[in-house]
C-alpha cells in the first residue's frame, strides 16, 4: 500500500516548480494578457509535452500518472501553451497509430520538429463521441476550441468512428484564430472541406482509442484544476496573513479562517481523485473511464469555486486587471468547460456506475436463485 | 503508486477469511456474539492494542492489518469491537494514563461489556469551550466530593460509571485546574434526567451531581492533569484516518431508495437525469474522501505528517451525510411529512428511516467537536493562521 507519488514523481514536481519560481513567474504569464507571449522554448526545454511518448521513439517513456503530475504543477503555475493538446495528440498516435504511423510521427513529435494538437469540440457543446458529428471518409464540418500556438502545425481530429491526422496547412482546411477567455490557452477553430488526412489505424479500434484519448484529457484537466485550486488556497492564506484591517491581519478573523478552512475541505481531499483516475488508466482498470469523468467534473468545479473565493478574500485588489488572480479564474472556467461540462461528465459516470451497479444486483439475484 | 496490500497482507487476509468462515455464520441467528468475539480476540483480530492480561490480543500496531481485519469483518457483517464510549474513549485513556490497578479493574470488564460507561464532559455553560467547565471536585478525607451538572451525557441512564472532568483547583489556570475522575453512577448524589433529542429518542441525559463521591484514588493521572489526560483520548480521535465505509453505506442506501421510489411520470427516480446528476455530485465528494483516506494512510505508514489534509476528514464525512439527506427528502416527497423512526438503513427500508437519517446527520455536525470548532482547528493548525481569532470592532 503506497497511494502516493514516487520519489521520481516528487522530483519531477520540484523541478517544474523551481523552473517556474526561477524563470517563469506570473509576470511572464501576464504577457499572455498584456503583451505578446513570445516563444515558450525555455518551458519547452522541460520536455513535459513529450513525457508520455515511448522511449523507443525518443520520448520520456512516462506513465499517465507522471504526465498528470506534470499537468498539476503546470496548473499551479497557470502555465501558458498547448501542453494538453500536444500530450493528447501524441497519446492518440501511440494508442491508435499503426507501427508505420508511430515510427513516422512519434520521433518528430518527441524532438519538437512537428507539433500536433487535438481537435475535439464541435459547435453546440459537443464533446463526447456520442454527440460529435464529424466522421466518415471525407472530413467536413467544424472543430472549435482547438489548443494551438507555440509552433503547433498538425492536429489529431477526434471523430465519431476514430481518429485522423491532418496538417494545419492542408488544402481544404481553414484555420481561424479564436478570441479566448483564458489567454494561457490560445485556440483556433478548424473548418474542414475535405482536406487530405490520414486515419490512425493499427492500434486499438477507432472509437475505443478515441475514448481513451478523451479519458486522458479528462484526467489531465482534473490535474490542472487541482494544481490551480490548491494554489488559490495557498495564495488566499498568504494574503490573509499579510493584509491588515481593524488593526490586525485579516487572518485573525474567524470569518476569514472559516472561509479558508472550508476551501481546504473542499479542495485538498480531491488530489487523490485525479491520482486514482491516472493510476486506473495506467493499470487498465474497468472503472477508469467513469472515474476520469467524475474526477474532471468534481475537481474543475472545486477550482472555479476556489478561484472565486480567493478573489473575494483579496477584496478590491483581487478585482483588478493588475492582480494575477483572474488568470486562475479564467483557467478554472476553461478547465470546467473544455472536453465537456461537469453535467456531461456526471451523466457519463452515472451511466457507467448505475448500470454496473444494476448488473451486480442482477448477478446477486441470480446467485441467490441458484 | 500501489493500491495493493502486498503478498504478506494478502496472506493475512486469507487467514482472516478462513477464521471467519469457520467461526461466523452471517445469516445464522444462533451465533453467539460474545463467544465469537472471544475467539476473534484469541486469534489476534480484536482489541489489538489491549494487553492479553486485560482481555485484549496484544498485537504490535499495524495499520494495514487493522484495515484488512475491518474490511473482512465488515464484508460478512461479523461483529467487531464493542462500540461503546468505554471501549472507544476510556480504554485508550486508561492504557495511556491509568494506574495499573485501574487498568486491571476496568479494562477487561469494559471491553467484554460487563460494565458500561458514560462521559461527563459537557456542561450547560461549557460546550465547545470545554475548559470553562464549573463542576467541582473537592478532596474530603479519602473521597472526592463532586458538585455540578453535566449535559448531553449519552447513555448515562444505563451506565455503571462515568469518566468526568471536574475542577479540582479553582485558583489554577483554566486548563490546569481540571482533573479526570472515575465515578460510580449508582449513588444518591447522582440524578439522571433523560433529555429528548431532535429525533424524539432519549439517548442522552442531564446528570446532576450533588455531593456525589468517589474514592480518592479513582483519578486518572494526577490532580490538575485532567485536561492533558482527556486530550490523549482526543488525540486518538483526531488521528483517525477518514473511513469512507459510512459514506459508502449511505450512498448505496440512497441509490436503492432512488431505484424503488416512483418519481416524475411514475418512473423510478433513478431514471431522472437531474437526480442522477445530483447523485454523481455527491459521489464525487465520496471518492475524494476515499482517496484522501488512502493518501493519509500511505503517508502515516511512511511516518510523514498528513498536514491540513489530515484535519479535513470529519467535516468531509459530515458534509456528505448532509448532502445525502438533502437528496433523500426530495426523493421522499410528501412522505417527508410523516414521522420518522429507527436508524438502520440496511435493506429496503421505508421513508421513516430516511427522515431519521435526515435529523441524525445534523448530530454529527455537533457531536465530538462542532464543525465550527473543527474549522478553527483546520485554519490554525492546518493552514497556519493565527491562534487568537478576533472579532472586528468598530
Amino acid at each position: 500500500m503506497d497511494f502516493d507519488l514516487s520519489a521520481e514523481q516528487r522530483l519531477l514536481e520540484e523541478s517544474i516548480d523551481s523552473f517556474f519560481a526561477g524563470s517563469f513567474p506570473l509576470s511572464r504569464v501576464r504577457d499572455c494578457y498584456d503583451a505578446q507571449l513570445g516563444r515558450l522554448d525555455d518551458l519547452g526545454a522541460l520536455h513535459l509535452s513529450e513525457i508520455l511518448i515511448p522511449e523507443a521513439y525518443g520520448g520520456g517513456g512516462g506513465t499517465i500518472l507522471d504526465v498528470a503530475v506534470a499537468a498539476e504543477r503546470l496548473g499551479a503555475a497557470v502555465a501558458p501553451g498547448p501542453f494538453l493538446g500536444r500530450v493528447l495528440a501524441s497519446y492518440a498516435i501511440t494508442v491508435a497509430g499503426s507501427d508505420e504511423q508511430r515510427a513516422r510521427w512519434l520521433p518528430k513529435l518527441a524532438s519538437g520538429e512537428r507539433r500536433a494538437t487535438i481537435a475535439v469540440g464541435e459547435p453546440g457543446d459537443r464533446w463526447s463521441l456520442d454527440d460529435l458529428r464529424m466522421g466518415g471518409h471525407r472530413l467536413t464540418g467544424e472543430k472549435r476550441y482547438v489548443l494551438a500556438g507555440d509552433g503547433v502545425d498538425a492536429a489529431v481530429v477526434v471523430l465519431t468512428d476514430g481518429l485522423a491526422l491532418v496538417d494545419l496547412g492542408a488544402d481544404g482546411l481553414t484555420v481561424t484564430n479564436t478570441e479566448v477567455l483564458d489567454r494561457t490557452r490560445p485556440m483556433v477553430s478548424l473548418a474542414f472541406d475535405g482536406p487530405d488526412h490520414e486515419r490512425l489505424g493499427g492500434g486499438a479500434p477507432g472509437a475505443a482509442a478515441a475514448e481513451r484519448v478523451l479519458q486522458l484529457g479528462a484526467v489531465l484537466v482534473a490535474a490542472d484544476a487541482y494544481g490551480g485550486a490548491a494554489k488559490c488556497l495557498e495564495m488566499a492564506v498568504a494574503y490573509s496573513q499579510q493584509r491588515e484591517q481593524f488593526g490586525t491581519t485579516i487572518g485573525h478573523f474567524q470569518a476569514i479562517q472559516h472561509q479558508l478552512a472550508d476551501m481546504a475541505v473542499d479542495v485538498l481531499p480531491s488530489r487523490g481523485m485525479y491520482w486514482y483516475a491516472a493510476h486506473a488508466m495506467d493499470c487498465g482498470l474497468d472503472d477508469a473511464g467513469g472515474f476520469a469523468s467524475l474526477a474532471k467534473a468534481h475537481i474543475t468545479e472545486r477550482y472555479v469555486a476556489a478561484a472565486r473565493r480567493t478573489i473575494e478574500v483579496h477584496g478590491g485588489i483581487g478585482y483588478t486587471w493588475e492582480s494575477d488572480l483572474h488568470f486562475f479564474l479564467r483557467r478554472a472556467i476553461f478547465d470546467r468547460a473544455y472536453l465537456g461540462s461537469p453535467e456531461m461528465h456526471r451523466q457519463r459516470r452515472a451511466h457507467s456506475q448505475l448500470t454496473q451497479d444494476q448488473l451486480a444486483q442482477a448477478n446477486g439475484h441470480l446467485a441467490r436463485a441458484k | 503508486m500501489d493500491l495493493t496490500y502486498g503478498p504478506e497482507y494478502e496472506r493475512f487476509r486469507g487467514e482472516v477469511r478462513a477464521f471467519l468462515a469457520e467461526h461466523w455464520q452471517p445469516s445464522g441467528g444462533s451465533a453467539d456474539v460474545a463467544a465469537f468475539r472471544q475467539a476473534a480476540v484469541a486469534a489476534g483480530y480484536l482489541y489489538r492494542s489491549v494487553p492479553r492480561r486485560y482481555g485484549g490480543s496484544e498485537q504490535p500496531s499495524d495499520v494495514l492489518k487493522a484495515r484488512v481485519i475491518r474490511e473482512e469483518f465488515t464484508a460478512v457483517r461479523a461483529p467487531m469491537e464493542l462500540k461503546s464510549l468505554g471501549t472507544q474513549l476510556l480504554v485508550p485513556t486508561l492504557l495511556e494514563a491509568g494506574a495499573e490497578w485501574q487498568q486491571e479493574r476496568f479494562i477487561e470488564a469494559t471491553i467484554t461489556g460487563q460494565i458500561k460507561w458514560c462521559q461527563g464532559y459537557s456542561e450547560p455553560g461549557a460546550g465547545s469551550d470545554l475548559a470553562s467547565l464549573r463542576t467541582t471536585a473537592t478532596l474530603t478525607g479519602d473521597r472526592w466530593v463532586i458538585r455540578g451538572q453535566k449535559v448531553w451525557t449519552s447513555f448515562a441512564h444505563e451506565a455503571d460509571y462515568m469518566f468526568l472532568l471536574a475542577r479540582t483547583d479553582p485558583d489554577a489556570d483554566k486548563r490546569k485546574g481540571i482533573s479526570y475522575l472515575l465515578v460510580p453512577m449508582d449513588q444518591p448524589g447522582i440524578e439522571v434526567r433523560p433529555l429528548r433529542q431532535i429525533t424524539g429518542e432519549s439517548e442522552f441525559n442531564e446528570v446532576f451531581l450533588t455531593d456525589a463521591t468517589t474514592p480518592a484514588d479513582w483519578i486518572v493521572g494526577s490532580p490538575g492533569e485532567g485536561w492533558a489526560v482527556a486530550n490523549t483520548t482526543l488525540k486518538h480521535e483526531r488521528a483517525w484516518v477518514g473511513d469512507v465505509a459510512e459514506s459508502d453505506h449511505l450512498m448505496n442506501s440512497l441509490i436503492r431508495l432512488a431505484r424503488r421510489t416512483p418519481g416524475p411520470a411514475g418512473r423510478p427516480w433513478i431514471e431522472d437525469s437531474r437526480l442522477r446528476s445530483r447523485l454523481m455530485e455527491v459521489q464525487g465528494y465520496v471518492e475524494a474522501h476515499r482517496y484522501s483516506g488512502y493518501l493519509q494512510l500511505s503517508r502515516s505508514l511512511k511516518g510523514e505528517p498528513p498536514g491540513a489534509l489530515g484535519l479535513t476528514n470529519k467535516i468531509s464525512s459530515t458534509n456528505i451525510a448532509e448532502r445525502i439527506a438533502a437528496i433523500a427528502i426530495d426523493i421522499l416527497g410528501d412522505a417527508s411529512l410523516l414521522p420518522h423512526t429507527g436508524a438502520d438503513l440496511s435493506g429496503d427500508v421505508g421513508p421513516e428511516r430516511w427522515m431519521y437519517q435526515y435529523f441524525g446527520s445534523l448530530g454529527s455536525a455537533i457531536a465530538g467537536g462542532a464543525s465550527n470548532i473543527q474549522r478553527n482547528i483546520i485554519a490554525q493548525r492546518g493552514l497556519g493562521l493565527p491562534r487568537d481569532p478576533r472579532v472586528p470592532e468598530k
